[in-house]
């Protein structure tokens, strides 16, 4: 079946619709990392990933997804919610009292689609190795993916990790770093630069893959070929280039909508930018 | 009084090893990891029978926490093992947020626990775990007393759905446990009956506070010795049905006074039933280097301190009439 780059572009704008209402709603939240990931998740949860929104927490059989950077949690529930793990409605929760769409995810409150808490940053690459070998121990040859910030890998535990992996041929997982060179205080350069990415990986034994991650086929050309690689004895890195705050140009080439939500004049603006395409919730 | 006696002394991590490799036979969901002190941790027997199980992670205990965290979806039970300190202080956010808020099934086994790891000094003496550890919501805090309660802990673990902290340690201790028992987690132990004190201790002070019951009966001071050996959840019932009877109270644990054994159960009579309590605990103080048994005398967690912590409790329960 071919893959079809405009329905997947058409679900992304409804994707980053759904981000900016509910940082909006709640004012608070982080619309700038999530808009520049909508194509990446998208991609994963409509096209690459095997799963079953009839949401189970071992996910046996199941491909899995880890997010590391909890922040961008507006795009991970959009995405969730989209592709059947609960009600779109449900997005209207978020970061409000009693929901389950808590500001960064949580296992805590059991919304189906989230198997690790994350919003601490640097915990994630040793959870999608734990469960990665779990897979392997099971006989089970889905894969694992995870997704982290480029600002996150600044966080010691991604290194062990990094170590790890490689030293232990954990080959059915693709981690994925979100190159948007943005941090809260500034540029990666700025604040603490990250050098080499792709020397950096690959000495430490990573199959390292670069992606042009607001192209849509492009996220889909590399993530089919990380599919190819798995399974050969290295673990997957792939460098996503992206855009913080793509769609919305006033969002754009800069770092300050990492954490900030649009106020009513500035929602109106951007959703003018973005196609209604699955009927906003 | 029940006299207890020891033929042999061994160290509460060799339990844990012992146990770690029944856990393995008898259900092959159990797997365990290691940051480069499987001999320290007495778990190459596990190793060695379950190569395939078993992690070496190197000297890396937060990817450590983080993978055990993962291993459990796909049904798999991690055991992680370190040195107390490793095991808590250096990764107490990623126990906080990969394994307690994640509601992950992962036991966190810690041995070198207290001043009694000995010569290593303070870097590795941790006296602040339990109470780190007992803060964190749905973790389970064990800290048995000899070689065949931490072995029947460590199995018993396996069989319990939620995190657990296992804290053990270095030091060759009297063995005078039934090696048969069944450990039942949250469930005092009566080791004594006695009507005038009651003496809750934990991990290595069990063995102390039998001594110092014995000293006392001398006296004739009758004394009532309990186990706790699971701190969270605390066996609240048997701490209440005890003081009601004696009227106050010693708690011992190798472990800061601030956070520990006894401000559980300090918390417990202040809120249903206020008696004098006396701790035979840590001042607030880092540890030295030392033989263990320098140590917990310099630091006052011997049975003479004990005695004398039982005395000063009875001479206040007595003049509060």
């Amino acid at each position: 079946m071919a893959t079809d780059i405009q329905q997947l572009t058409q679900t992304a704008s409804q994707v980053r619709r759904d981000i900016l209402r509910m940082v909006h709603a709640c004012q608070s939240g982080h619309p700038g990392g999530s808009l520049g990931c909508a194509d990446f998740l998208v991609a994963l949860y409509f096209e690459i990933m095997h799963h079953d929104p009839k949401f189970n927490m071992d996910g046996k059989g199941e491909d899995l997804f880890f997010l590391s950077n909890g922040h961008i949690s507006p795009v991970f529930y959009s995405v969730l919610a989209r592709s059947g793990y609960f009600d779109v409605k449900e997005l209207a929760t978020f970061r409000k009292l009693n929901s389950r769409l808590q500001g960064h995810p949580t296992t805590h409150e059991h919304l189906p689609g989230v198997r690790m808490a994350s919003g601490s940053l640097g915990q994630g690459l040793s959870v999608a190795i734990g469960a990665a070998l779990s897979k392997k121990l099971n006989n089970d040859t889905s894969l694992v993916f995870s997704l982290h910030g480029d600002g996150e890998i600044q966080e010691g535990q991604i290194w062990e990790a990094a170590m790890y992996a490689p030293h232990n041929k954990v080959d059915n997982l693709i981690a994925t770093i979100d190159v948007n060179g943005q941090q809260i205080d500034g540029s990666t350069e700025q604040v603490l630069s990250l050098g080499n990415l792709r020397a950096k990986w690959e000495a430490f034994g990573w199959e390292v893959l670069e992606m042009s991650g607001n192209d849509m086929a492009d996220v889909i050309r590399v993530l089919h070929l990380a599919k190819a690689k798995a399974f050969k004895g290295k673990p997957i890195l792939i460098l996503m280039q992206t855009e913080m705050g793509n769609g919305v140009d006033f969002m754009m080439h800069s770092h300050k909508w990492h954490g900030i939500a649009p106020n009513d004049e500035q929602l109106t603006n951007a959703l003018g930018q973005l196609a209604e395409t699955l009927g906003d919730y | 009084m029940k006299k207890y006696t020891y033929t042999e002394k061994k160290d509460t991590r060799s339990g844990f090893g012992a146990g770690l490799l029944e856990a393995g036979k008898k259900n092959k969901e159990v797997v365990a990891l290691c940051a480069d002190l499987t001999g320290s941790l007495k778990m190459d027997a596990f190793q060695k029978e379950f190569p395939e199980r078993f992690f070496q992670v190197g000297i890396a205990e937060a990817n450590m926490i983080g993978m055990a965290a993962g291993l459990t979806i796909g049904g798999k039970i991690p055991f992680t093992g370190t040195f107390a300190n490793f095991s808590t202080g250096r990764v107490y956010d990623q126990i906080r947020q990969s394994v307690a808020y994640s509601d992950k099934n992962v036991k966190i086994c810690a041995s070198h626990a207290g001043l009694t790891l000995g010569e290593d000094g303070a870097t590795h003496q941790i006296l602040e775990d339990i109470g780190m550890m007992k803060m964190l919501p749905g973790m389970t805090v064990i800290n048995p007393c000899d070689y065949n309660q931490t072995k029947a802990a460590t199995i018993a673990i396996a069989e319990h759905e939620g995190p657990v902290y296992l804290r053990f340690g270095r030091p060759t201790v009297p063995v005078f446990t039934d090696p048969d028992q069944k450990f039942e987690i949250g469930k005092a132990w009566m080791v004594n009956e006695g009507t005038d004190v009651s003496i809750f201790a934990t991990g290595h002070l069990v063995w102390k506070a039998i001594e110092a019951g014995e000293k006392l009966a001398e006296m004739g001071i009758k004394a009532e010795i309990i186990n706790i050996h699971t701190i969270k959840p605390l066996d609240v019932q048997a701490i209440l049905t005890s003081v009601t009877r004696t009227g106050c109270v010693v708690s011992a644990e190798e472990h800061n006074r601030l956070g520990g054994l006894g401000d559980s159960i300090a918390q417990v009579l202040a809120q249903h039933l206020p008696a004098p309590q006396e701790y035979v605990a840590v001042d607030d103080s880092f540890g030295e280097s030392g033989t263990p048994d320098q140590l917990m005398e310099k630091y006052g967690l011997n049975s003479e301190a004990i005695v004398k912590a039982v005395q000063k409790v009875i001479a206040r329960k007595q003049a509060r009439g």
